[in-house]
């Protein structure tokens, strides 16, 4: 099962689990720079809105905090994290996926005259 | 435990996860590149999200009560959401857009809170935890509440124009000194909640400040910025918790939202700072007093004229901006380019970067309307067109038709890249009034030779002008 655990195994080759995710941090930024810096002017509020979807990923951190969360304030407080970070995945998709579906083709000629 | 369970609980397996999810967003992020495969693109990464979420479900850590607790949160979380985001206007998606946002941001303040309390205040003794916390109780703040004003100004809830704050610059680096300094504290060996709690209102109290002096032409990247702050504070918070998810995901956010913020603020050729520091109403007072040199006469003229106008051209462009927006007038404009259409007339939107109060705000209330995204040009590939442009219809936009941006170097919008309309050989203008623009400075394009302005609602005005072309 340790092949599976490239990023586990990084870690303790190199010592700090902190430097590992550090290395992860600037490579997932380069990533984000050169996926992103491609899209058209018209989907940038898609994107912005797809984007937004996906820091909505602090709910992960609501559930891994829970986890060995004690008291009743800590636990509330991360509860309301996790509502607030369900909003931010569950809207956010949804408000995406409502303004992708209204990019359209230019319909047929035939379509377009429903009139005639 | 059986095998099978320990597997699936295993640290390893859920890392596993995660980089599935990691390809999947970002396989989704490309996708939104094109708009043909843009749906696919979102949902990719929606089903990335869902497997993150799972897999972080699996942690053997959780019992019963937890999994109760989890699912309050995510039954909530989801009530509160999908109606939102179901019955949000069009018009209204750049408001919905910060509030999501917000909350995003307001769960990672909270989750910094929540773990330092778990801590015991704490901090000091593991800094790899306790630096990447300040930080993420700091951005997450900030974004929490700045995203509520872009909300509250574009909701129309506080006023939308800039709001001057005696000092604002200092009293906002007062703040955030404060909040690093508490910061500082607890890092160095204080366990005082206090102090933490100063954090997260200080920078509560500057995200406020910050974002109401700018005014509401700004928003995009006022809210493109706390986007990316978002994405950072996630990233911050992955690092403490040592989630690899939140860190990949956050960081690719941080990333993109730099880069729209850039763009934007290039296209209203201003830098990210200075829209940051205050709006237009810092600088404009050099040119009010100049208002009356341009003030030339206003050719007003008549539905029925620009109907007639319109039949007898070859190319018509239409300049949207955000009064298109705010009279919901896109279904009009868009029965007004069909009828335009059938009668042979070749239509054009023309669609500068930063108008409306969203990056793409105009495509996608256009797109709405039904209007074929290959009909929408970009400011580069249209402006070559309007010298052969028979007539220019623009729609509740201003500042991006200011020629003065152009021809007056002494202009605050001097060298911002405009459409140019005043090149067309026809301009007609639908304007509620002769009101300036966000910006504060007269237009001449209005008191130009071949414009006329058609003043009233666009909706309404617009809805005339076909009516009109159906009778001609």
């Amino acid at each position: 099962m340790q092949t599976h655990a490239a990023i586990t195994t990084l870690a303790a080759d190199t010592g700090s689990p902190l430097l590992t995710e550090l290395a992860i941090l600037i490579l997932a930024a380069f990533v984000g720079f050169q996926v992103i810096s491609k899209v058209p002017n018209t989907l940038h509020t898609p994107l912005m809105s797809g984007t937004n979807a996906i820091h909505g990923i602090v709910l992960l951190g609501g559930l891994v905090a829970i986890a060995h969360a004690e008291g009743f304030l800590n636990q509330l407080i991360l509860v309301i994290a996790i509502a607030f970070g369900t909003i931010n995945v569950v809207g956010g998709f949804l408000v995406t996926d409502r303004m992708l579906s209204m990019f359209k083709r230019k319909p047929e000629p035939v379509a377009e005259e429903s009139d005639t | 435990m059986s095998v099978a369970t320990a597997f699936f609980q295993d640290v390893n397996f859920i890392n596993a996860c995660y980089i599935v999810a990691f390809s999947l967003f970002i396989t989704g992020l490309a996708k939104l590149t094109s708009p043909t495969t843009a749906v696919q693109g979102n949902k990719i990464a929606a089903w990335g999200m869902l497997l993150a979420v799972v897999a972080t479900l699996l942690n053997s850590g959780l019992d019963g009560g937890e999994f109760a607790l989890i699912a309050i949160g995510l039954i909530v979380g989801t009530l509160v959401g999908v109606p939102a985001a179901r019955n949000v206007k069009m018009t209204a998606m750049p408001q919905m857009v910060a509030l999501f946002n917000g909350v995003g941001g307001g769960a990672v303040a909270l989750i910094a809170w929540a773990e330092f309390r778990q801590q015991g205040g704490n901090l000091s003794d593991n800094l790899d935890v306790g630096i990447p916390l300040v930080f993420a109780a700091i951005i997450g703040s900030i974004s929490f509440w700045g995203s509520n004003i872009a909300f509250g100004k574009l909701q129309g809830l506080i006023s939308g124009s800039p709001v001057k704050i005696p000092a604002g610059l200092f009293v906002n680096i007062a703040l955030l000194a404060t909040a690093i300094g508490a910061g500082a504290a607890i890092l160095l060996g204080s366990t005082s909640e206090g102090l933490f709690l100063l954090i997260l209102v200080a920078a509560a109290i500057l995200g406020n400040l910050a974002v109401l002096p700018i005014g509401g032409a700004d928003m995009p990247v006022v809210i493109s910025t706390l986007n990316a702050f978002t994405g950072l504070s996630a990233a911050a918070a992955g690092v403490a918790l040592d989630n690899y998810a939140l860190i990949v995901a956050g960081m690719i956010v941080g990333a993109s939202g730099t880069i729209l913020t850039d763009q934007m603020a290039k296209a209203m050729n201003r830098s990210i700072g200075s829209v940051l520091l205050g709006g237009f109403g810092g600088e404009a007072p050099a040119v009010e007093g100049g208002g009356g040199e341009t003030g030339g006469t206003v050719r007003s003229t008549s539905a029925a004229d620009v109907a007639i106008l319109l039949a007898y051209a070859r190319q018509v462009v239409v300049v949207p901006g955000y009064g298109m927006a705010v009279a919901q007038a896109q279904h009009a404009v868009r029965e007004m380019s069909k009828a335009l259409e059938k009668k042979g007339i070749e239509v054009k939107f023309a669609i500068h970067p930063v108008a409306g109060r969203m990056p793409g705000h105009m495509n996608v209330l256009l797109a709405e309307a039904d209007v074929p995204y290959d009909q929408l040009k970009e400011m580069d590939d249209i402006n070559p067109e309007f010298g052969r442009t028979d007539v220019s219809l623009v729609i509740g936009a201003n500042d991006v038709t200011n020629p003065d941006a152009r021809l007056k170097p002494d202009s605050p919008i001097y060298g911002m890249p405009i459409l140019n309309v005043d090149e067309s050989k026809q301009v007609i203008v639908l304007k509620r009034s002769m009101a300036s623009g966000f910006a504060g400075i007269e237009n001449p394009l209005f008191y130009g030779e071949k414009t006329q302005m058609l003043f009233g609602d666009a909706k309404a005005s617009v809805a005339e002008i076909t009516s009109e072309l159906g009778g001609l």
